[in-house]
């Protein structure tokens, strides 16, 4: 996790035997787990939709109806629908992983998991409502 | 990759990841989806346009693109590495967190000649 080992004589060169490239696909668990890791592409894929768009609005007006033209072909619903799936991976995920990340004590009680989740989603849903609010008012 | 900055990696796969996970998915529903197929109306061009001007607008387009972008190259290296067992990660790591790099500088300076 922290880059190159450093091979000494406390701590040798260990034996690293190289696994098959689809060893992942060997067990559900570990599918599931690459398939959590590479929500990221669909994030990055997204984020770059916004900066498209955000080139889009700061070249003018024409540019912006092109880019909402684009966003109309099959292909960009298409990547736009899978990306929605994995992105929503990822928040699933990403919010049940909070209790592990962040304990909560108040007053030397820990706060149970299921709260620390559970305050997580509505704050999710009460974001995504201030968006949708927000930015579908034409 | 240095070891000092490892932890502050950390912190923008982080707050990337949070971004991704609070923000992108009613966003994606929106611009992705509803708009294309006509559910609701697009923003209006000067509408949007006003908003990214004002500094909340500025802020909220920085965040949303940069940080994912830097979530995106930290767990895309680990992906990399623990996928295609790459022992020597030195140039993965340049081209993902240098793809961050340049997404954040091209946002920045399209929204500072906004």
């Amino acid at each position: 996790m922290t880059g190159e080992l450093q091979h000494t004589a406390s701590h040798p060169k260990s034996y690293q035997p190289r696994m098959p490239l689809l060893w992942w696909l060997k067990n559900g668990a570990y599918t599931k787990f690459m398939l959590r890791e590479l929500t990221c592409v669909f994030v990055a894929f997204f984020a770059f939709v916004y900066l498209w768009e955000l080139r889009a609005v700061a070249q003018g007006a024409d540019a912006y109806a092109r880019f909402l033209a684009r966003l109309e072909t099959p292909l960009f619903l298409t990547l736009n629908v899978v990306a929605l799936l994995f992105v929503l991976f990822h928040a699933i995920t990403w919010i049940n992983l909070t209790p592990t990340v962040a304990v909560v004590r108040i007053g030397g009680t820990r706060v149970p998991d299921g709260m620390i989740v559970g305050s997580n989603y509505l704050a999710w849903a009460v974001i995504s409502g201030v968006i949708f609010w927000f930015f579908a008012r034409g | 990759m240095s070891e000092r900055l490892t932890p502050f990696l950390w912190l923008l796969f982080s707050a990337g990841g949070t971004v991704a996970a609070f923000l992108f998915p009613a966003h994606l529903v929106l611009t992705g989806l509803a708009v294309p197929l006509g559910w609701v109306d697009a923003p209006a061009y000067e509408s949007l346009r006003t908003f990214i001007q004002h500094p909340t607008g500025r802020l909220y387009f920085f965040v949303f693109i940069s940080l994912p972008l830097f979530h995106w190259a930290h767990r895309f290296r680990y992906t990399l590495k623990d996928a295609l067992q790459l022992h020597s990660t030195a140039i993965v790591g340049v081209l993902c967190y240098g793809t961050a790099l340049v997404g954040t500088l091209i946002t920045a300076y399209t929204l500072w000649n906004m």
